[in-house]
């Protein structure tokens, strides 16, 4: 059935082996919006984002971007090139320079010719700040600037939406900030986000919607500030509770 | 200076040899990419029967010594019918004992370059191809170098094995000359000379490569492939 949501999911099922990760998980994501999802690690968040590019196809359910149904279509390829992807170990391509690694899924995959990429990826490259190590290597940047690459990366391939799995997980703490900011002014600017993490004060301060999940399910979602203050559950007052407690509320 | 005067008597035979030994090499190795580079492949993109089979081709290779599979060849293969020169049954006894190890490093190569990266490049909407060409391949490439330098100095020693079921190879030729001139050591050491100008060679070339196409952050730094 055609949606006019931006991204649908319905009825999300996935399991490793014997063991369900994902018991039926449906929400939509409008054009501009920003959701975060949270909950304990194995609930299967990452396992949702996967889903969705079909870097790990989904068991059963159903996903669309805009009106296509794409857990099935069989041309995975360009769909893959309208949502962005940023992921935890940044997954930055190690023999390329910070411009190599966005230019080239612009010259190889959007066959872009070479001058046009490089400006493109110059612009990227100075969105995320990183304009004077557009000929660093990944080895020679530190965490923080490797995830900021892999964010223009995404961005330079003008995906509908972009999906982040846990982007500041392997980052040291002093580090999460720079990137934390570049997401932030992302959601400012009107990208489509959905974004899997552990950081509550991103979470609260940025999403337009807040999903709560654990076991495979949606225990609650709805406005962050809610969840945060009046859950309708108790579960989820404990998790936020806990984690707010760990990372704090504040700004990060 | 009769030892001088001997080993310019026999160079011209020694290099006659020499010329032999590095055909025996360059054969050797070639069949050792051309069926080590598929092996590989099988190892790490290949269905649980195909990675069974390569399993049981590289024991046995690895576990069998080449002297012992140069005289199989030789010794076995006429007695199924085919019969093919000694330069010929060397090769492939050395080329398919190469392919064996070869497919080891190729195999380590492209393991060790991550799936993260493969995952990231399908992200971007590359087919599987296009990521293991633009992505994968350069990063094994200069990680297999050092290794590959390494291979191919034990390759080239080893075709004096070679020697055993006839080809007249470097030391062979060297034997001939001491029959006629009764002065093992100086040929002797003639050869092993020879052997460590080739060696030295093959290691600076495929060092000056790994130098020309170094990448911060990809390979062992430090000029792994000097060692030898």
């Amino acid at each position: 059935m055609p949606t006019k949501h931006l991204l649908k999911i319905e009825d999300l099922h996935h399991s490793f082996g014997e063991e369900e990760v994902l018991k039926g998980i449906s929400f939509s994501l409008d054009k501009g919006e920003t959701k975060v999802i949270v909950g304990p690690s194995g609930t299967g968040k990452s396992t949702i984002l996967n889903n969705i590019i079909r870097l790990v196809p989904p068991k059963k359910g159903k996903i669309y971007l805009e009106d296509i149904e794409i857990t099935s279509a069989k041309k995975i390829n360009e769909i893959r090139q309208q949502i962005g992807f940023v992921f935890q170990d940044f997954g930055l391509f190690n023999h390329l320079t910070a411009k190599g690694n966005i230019m080239i899924g612009l010259t190889k995959v959007k066959k872009m010719n070479k001058k046009e990429a490089e400006e493109l990826a110059m612009l990227e490259l100075d969105r995320v700040g990183l304009k004077e190590y557009a000929n660093s290597y990944p080895s020679q940047l530190s965490g923080g600037q490797k995830q900021r690459v892999g964010i223009a990366r995404a961005l330079a391939m003008q995906p509908k939406l972009i999906l982040f799995d846990e982007p500041t997980s392997s980052l040291d703490p002093e580090l999460t900030g720079e990137v934390l900011k570049v997401m932030r002014n992302l959601a400012e600017e009107g990208m489509t986000m959905l974004v899997v993490t552990h950081e509550m004060g991103f979470a609260r301060s940025v999403a337009d919607e807040l999903i709560f999940m654990e076991a495979g399910n949606i225990v609650e979602q709805g406005n962050p500030e809610k969840l945060f203050t009046d859950p309708d559950h108790q579960r989820t007052r404990e998790f936020l509770f806990q984690l707010t407690d760990l990372y704090g509320a504040g700004e990060n | 200076m009769e030892n001088l005067e001997l080993i310019i008597d026999a160079l011209p035979y020694l290099l006659e040899g020499t010329l032999v030994t590095i055909q025996l090499t360059f054969w050797s190795l070639l069949i050792g990419i051309v069926v080590g580079l598929p092996i590989a492949f099988a190892q790490v993109y290949g269905n649980k029967v195909m990675q069974g089979i390569v399993a049981v081709y590289e024991r046995l290779a690895r576990s069998i010594p080449l002297l012992v599979m140069l005289l199989l060849i030789n010794y076995g293969l006429p007695r199924l019918g085919l019969r093919i020169p000694i330069f010929r049954a060397a090769v492939i006894g050395i080329g398919l004992r190469s392919a064996a190890y070869q497919s080891q490093i190729y195999r380590g190569a492209i393991q060790s370059v991550g799936g993260s990266q493969m995952k990231a490049a399908r992200s971007l909407g590359m087919g599987k191809l296009k990521a293991f060409f633009y992505i994968i391949a350069p990063q094994a490439i200069r990680i297999a170098i050092p290794p590959v330098a390494n291979e191919s100095a034990i390759v080239l020693k080893d075709t004096s094995l070679a020697f055993t079921i006839g080809v007249v190879e470097l030391l062979r030729q060297g034997e001939y000359f001491i029959a006629t001139s009764n002065q093992p050591m100086v040929i002797y050491l003639t050869i092993a000379a020879i052997y460590f100008i080739l060696t030295t060679i093959v290691n600076g070339g495929l060092s000056l490569f790994e130098k020309k196409y170094q990448i911060p952050g990809i390979g062992i730094e430090g000029g792994h492939s000097d060692a030898y």
